[in-house]
C-alpha cells in the first residue's frame, strides 16, 4: 500500500475533507419526556481522505462513526462545519447532485438487514444501481451482478432468491455486492465484515483490498475489530465522543500511540489462547453520553492521566511527535 | 439423557421450502447441552446456525418447518409444545439474544417500554416502575446509562441496540440463553463487559449458554464445548481446547487458519478455496468433499459416519 500522503497538503491532494463537522441531534429526555436535550454525535470533527486511502475508523460504541459515515452521505443531518468532496461542498445536496453523490459515494450500512428490501431477488437489488445510473442495460447488468456475486462468494444458484432467504452474513455480502458493482469512488463502510466467520470475511477482506487497487478506490473502513483494521488500512483514526483524538499512518499508531484513550483501545486485543489472562484495561467512569460532552479533553473524566488542564482546554489535534502525519488531541502525549 | 443435560437436541430435520427447492439448513442434527455449560457454535456464514437457534424456541421463519427430530429441554420435547406451552416457555426458560436488532427490536415503542412488556408477559406482578428499574440495573452492567431507555431504537448506535438485545435476553434470568452473535456490534471494551457479565451470571445462576459466534477469541475464551457446523450438520465436537489445539476435521483446521493475526503484518489473508455449498442441492457424501484438501473416492459418496476420538466426535472418513 502507498506511503500516506502528508496530512498538512490536505488543500489540494484531499478527496474528502471535512472541516469543523457537528452532527447534532435534539432529544426529549426523561421518562415523561420534558427536557429537551442536544446529542452531540460529532463534534467538531477533521477529517482528510486523499485518494487510494483506506482509512481504518475505530472507537468505543456511541462515539459517532455511524454518525459521520452518513453525515457524508447526507443521511445525518450537519449542524455545523464542511464536508468537501473533490474540492466540492456536498452538504445539503438535492436532486441532480445528490443522484451522483449516490454513486460516486457509497454506504454500506452496519445493519444488512434494514438495508435490503426482503421481497427482491438478489438480482433486483444488486442490479438497480446499474440500471438506475445507466451503467448497463439488459442482459449485460444480470451479467455484472452475477460475476460480483461470484466474487463475493455465491453462485447463480442463488440470483434469483429473495433478501429474506438469506443468512446474517449472507445479506452482508449482498450489500457490499450491491454498492461495489457501480464501482464507487470513495466507499464508507461500517461494520463490513462484522457478521462474517473468519474464512469468508478474509475472502471479502482480500476483494476489497483487490478492488482497491485495481481502481484505486478509496475506503473509510469503521471497524470495532482491530486486527482488520490493521490488515485492511494504510491509515487509522481513533474517535472519541464525536471528535477524532488521534490520526496516523497505521504503522505508526500501532509502533506507538500517543493518545490515552487508543492505548487503552490496543490494550485490550483479544486473544486466541484461552489461558490467556483476563484482557485489557478496562475503564474507569461513566460510560460517556453525548448530550453533555464535557468542556475540556473529552476523555479528561475517564483519562488515567488527567491533569487540571485538560478538564477546562480542548486539545486540538495536531502533531505531537515528530512525525508530520500523526496528529493527537493530547496535551500530555505519550510519545516515544 | 444424562442427569446433567439441559438441552438435547436429536436427529434435527429443518427445512425452508422455497420457489426453487428445498433449502436443508439443519439436516440430522444431534446434539447435547449440560446444565451451566458455555457451548460455543462456529461456522461458515449461512451454514444452519441462527437455524438451529431458531428452532430451539420455533420462531422459525417462515416458510422454516421442524421436518424431522425431537429437542429436548430438561426432558420436555419443544417440537411438540402447543402454541401456549410455548408462551411460557420463550424468555422464560430459553431466551435468546437475536442476531439483528433492528428488526427485533420495536421501533415506534421505547426501549424501556419493550423490557417493561417483556418483563410483565411474565411476571405479571411486577409493577411497570420495578420493571423499568429492573432494565436500568440490566443494561448498566452493560454501559448503557439508565436515561437511554427512554430512547427509541433507532436514536442508538449499532452496539447500543446489540447491548438492548442482550439486556432483553439476559433480564428475565433464563436456564438457557442462545446467542447469536451477541458482539459483532461491540467494541472490545464493552465486549469485554458483556463476557464478564455472562461469568458473574454463570456464577449465580448456573447459566447455561449456547453462544453462536464468528469470533474465535469469544468462544476460545468463554466456551468449555465447541461444535462446529459446515452446511448444515454437525462436523466436529468436543471440549474447546481440543477442538482449537488440535482440530481433527479439515474444515475446522482450515477454518482456525483463516484466522487474521494482529501480530502479524500479513500480506494476504488464507482463504478457504471453494464456495459453500449450496442447501437447495447439497453435494451427496461429504458435504465438505468440493472443498476438502484430503478428500478421498468414498467420500463424495457416502455420508461421513461419526466418530469418536477420545472425546471429540468427528464426521469424516479420515478417522473411519
Ligand atoms: N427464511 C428463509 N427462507 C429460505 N432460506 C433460508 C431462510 N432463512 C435462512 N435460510 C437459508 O438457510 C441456511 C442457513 O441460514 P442461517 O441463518 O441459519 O445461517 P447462519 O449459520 O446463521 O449464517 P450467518 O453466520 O451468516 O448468520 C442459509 O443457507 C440460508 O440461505
Ligand atoms: N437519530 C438519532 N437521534 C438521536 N440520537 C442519535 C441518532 N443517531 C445516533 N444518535 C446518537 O449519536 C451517538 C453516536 O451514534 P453512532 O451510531 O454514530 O455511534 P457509533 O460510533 O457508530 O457506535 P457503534 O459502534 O455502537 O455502532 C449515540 O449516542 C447515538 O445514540
Ligand atoms: S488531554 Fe489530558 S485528559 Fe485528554 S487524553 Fe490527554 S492527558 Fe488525558
Ligand atoms: S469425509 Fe472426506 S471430504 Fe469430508 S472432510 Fe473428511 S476427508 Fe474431507
Ligand atoms: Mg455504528
Ligand atoms: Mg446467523
Amino acid at each position: 500500500m502507498n506511503v500516506p500522503p502528508h496530512e498538512t497538503t490536505v488543500q489540494s491532494g484531499a478527496l474528502l475533507r471535512i472541516r469543523d463537522l457537528h452532527v447534532h441531534f435534539h432529544i426529549k429526555e426523561g421518562v415523561l419526556r420534558q427536557h429537551q436535550a442536544t446529542v452531540k454525535a460529532v463534534n467538531a470533527l477533521n477529517l482528510d481522505l486523499f485518494p487510494g486511502d483506506v482509512f481504518g475508523l475505530v472507537g468505543e460504541s456511541g462515539c459517532g462513526k455511524t454518525t459521520l459515515g452518513r453525515a457524508v452521505v447526507g443521511l445525518a443531518p450537519v449542524t455545523a462545519g464542511e464536508i468537501r468532496f473533490k474540492g466540492r461542498s456536498i452538504v445539503g445536496l438535492e436532486g441532480r447532485a445528490a443522484f451522483e453523490r449516490a454513486r460516486a459515494i457509497q454506504l454500506i450500512f452496519q445493519d444488512p438487514y434494514a438495508s435490503l428490501h426482503p421481497r427482491k431477488t438478489v438480482c433486483d437489488l444488486v442490479g438497480l444501481g446499474l440500471k438506475l445510473h445507466h451503467l448497463a442495460e439488459g442482459y449485460e447488468i444480470d451479467e455484472r451482478v452475477l460475476a460480483m456475486l461470484e466474487r463475493v462468494g455465491f453462485s447463480i444458484d442463488h440470483m434469483y432468491r429473495y433478501a429474506h432467504e438469506f443468512s446474517g452474513g449472507q445479506r452482508q455480502r449482498i450489500a457490499l455486492a450491491r454498492a461495489l458493482v457501480l464501482h464507487p469512488e470513495l466507499i464508507i463502510l461500517d461494520e463490513p465484515t462484522s457478521a462474517l466467520d473468519v474464512s469468508v470475511q478474509a475472502q471479502i477482506l482480500n476483494l476489497l483490498k483487490e478492488l482497491q487497487r485495481e481502481f484505486n478506490l478509496t475506503y473509510l473502513f469503521i471497524s470495532h475489530d482491530l486486527g482488520v483494521v490493521r490488515y485492511m488500512s494504510n491509515r487509522i483514526g481513533v474517535m472519541y465522543l464525536g471528535s477524532m483524538v488521534e490520526t496516523g499512518a497505521t504503522a505508526d499508531i500501532f509502533r506507538q500511540c500517543q493518545h490515552p484513550y487508543t492505548r487503552v483501545l490496543l490494550s485490550s486485543l483479544p486473544s486466541l489462547d484461552p489461558d490467556a489472562p483476563h484482557r485489557g484495561i478496562l475503564l474507569e467512569g461513566d460510560p460517556p453520553t453525548p448530550v453533555d460532552p464535557p468542556p475540556g479533553c473529552p476523555f479528561a473524566p475517564r483519562c488515567p492521566e488527567a491533569r487540571d488542564r485538560c478538564h477546562v482546554d480542548k486539545p486540538a489535534l495536531e502533531q505531537r511527535g515528530d512525525t508530520p502525519t500523526h496528529l493527537t488531541a493530547c496535551h500530555f502525549p505519550h510519545l516515544a | 439423557m444424562t442427569e446433567d443435560t439441559i438441552l438435547e437436541i436429536k436427529n434435527l430435520h429443518v427445512r425452508f421450502p422455497i420457489h426453487i427447492g428445498t433449502v436443508r439448513a439443519v439436516d440430522d442434527v444431534s446434539l447435547a447441552i449440560r446444565r451451566g455449560e458455555v457451548m460455543g457454535l462456529v461456522g461458515e456464514s449461512g451454514c444452519g446456525k441462527s437455524t438451529l437457534g431458531f428452532s430451539i424456541l420455533r420462531l422459525l421463519r417462515p416458510p422454516g418447518e421442524i421436518a424431522a427430530g425431537k429437542i429436548l429441554y430438561n426432558g420436555r420435547d419443544v417440537v411438540t409444545m402447543s402454541e401456549r406451552e410455548l408462551l411460557a416457555f420463550r424468555g422464560r426458560q430459553v431466551s435468546m439474544i437475536f442476531q439483528d436488532p433492528l428488526t427485533s427490536l420495536n421501533p415506534l415503542f421505547r426501549v424501556g417500554d419493550q423490557f417493561v412488556e417483556a418483563i410483565r408477559t411474565h411476571e405479571p406482578r411486577v409493577k411497570p416502575k420495578e420493571a423499568w428499574a429492573r432494565a436500568e440495573k440490566t443494561l448498566q452492567h452493560l454501559g448503557i446509562a439508565p436515561e437511554r431507555l427512554a430512547e427509541y431504537p433507532h436514536q442508538m448506535s449499532g452496539g447500543m441496540r446489540q447491548r438492548i438485545m442482550i439486556g432483553m435476553g439476559l433480564v428475565l434470568h433464563p436456564g438457557l440463553l442462545i446467542a447469536d452473535e451477541p458482539t459483532t456490534a461491540l467494541d472490545v471494551i464493552v465486549e469485554a463487559q458483556f463476557l464478564d457479565l455472562l461469568n458473574r451470571l454463570r456464577e449465580q445462576f448456573n447459566l447455561t449458554i449456547l453462544l453462536i459466534s464468528h469470533n474465535l477469541g469469544i468462544v476460545a475464551q468463554m466456551a468449555d464445548r465447541v461444535t462446529v457446523m459446515y452446511g448444515g450438520r454437525i462436523v466436529e465436537s468436543g471440549p474447546a481446547l481440543a477442538v482449537f489445539d488440535n482440530p481433527r476435521h479439515p474444515y475446522t483446521q482450515g477454518l482456525l487458519a483463516s484466522i487474521p493475526n494482529i501480530k502479524l503484518d500479513q500480506p494476504e489473508l488464507k482463504t478457504m478455496p471453494g464456495a459453500p455449498p449450496d442447501l437447495v442441492a447439497p453435494p451427496p457424501g461429504c458435504v465438505f468433499a468440493p472443498r476438502c484438501p484430503q478428500v478421498m473416492e468414498k467420500c463424495r459418496e457416502k455420508r461421513p459416519l461419526e466418530f469418536n476420538l477420545s472425546g471429540m466426535r468427528v464426521a469424516c472418513w479420515l478417522y473411519a
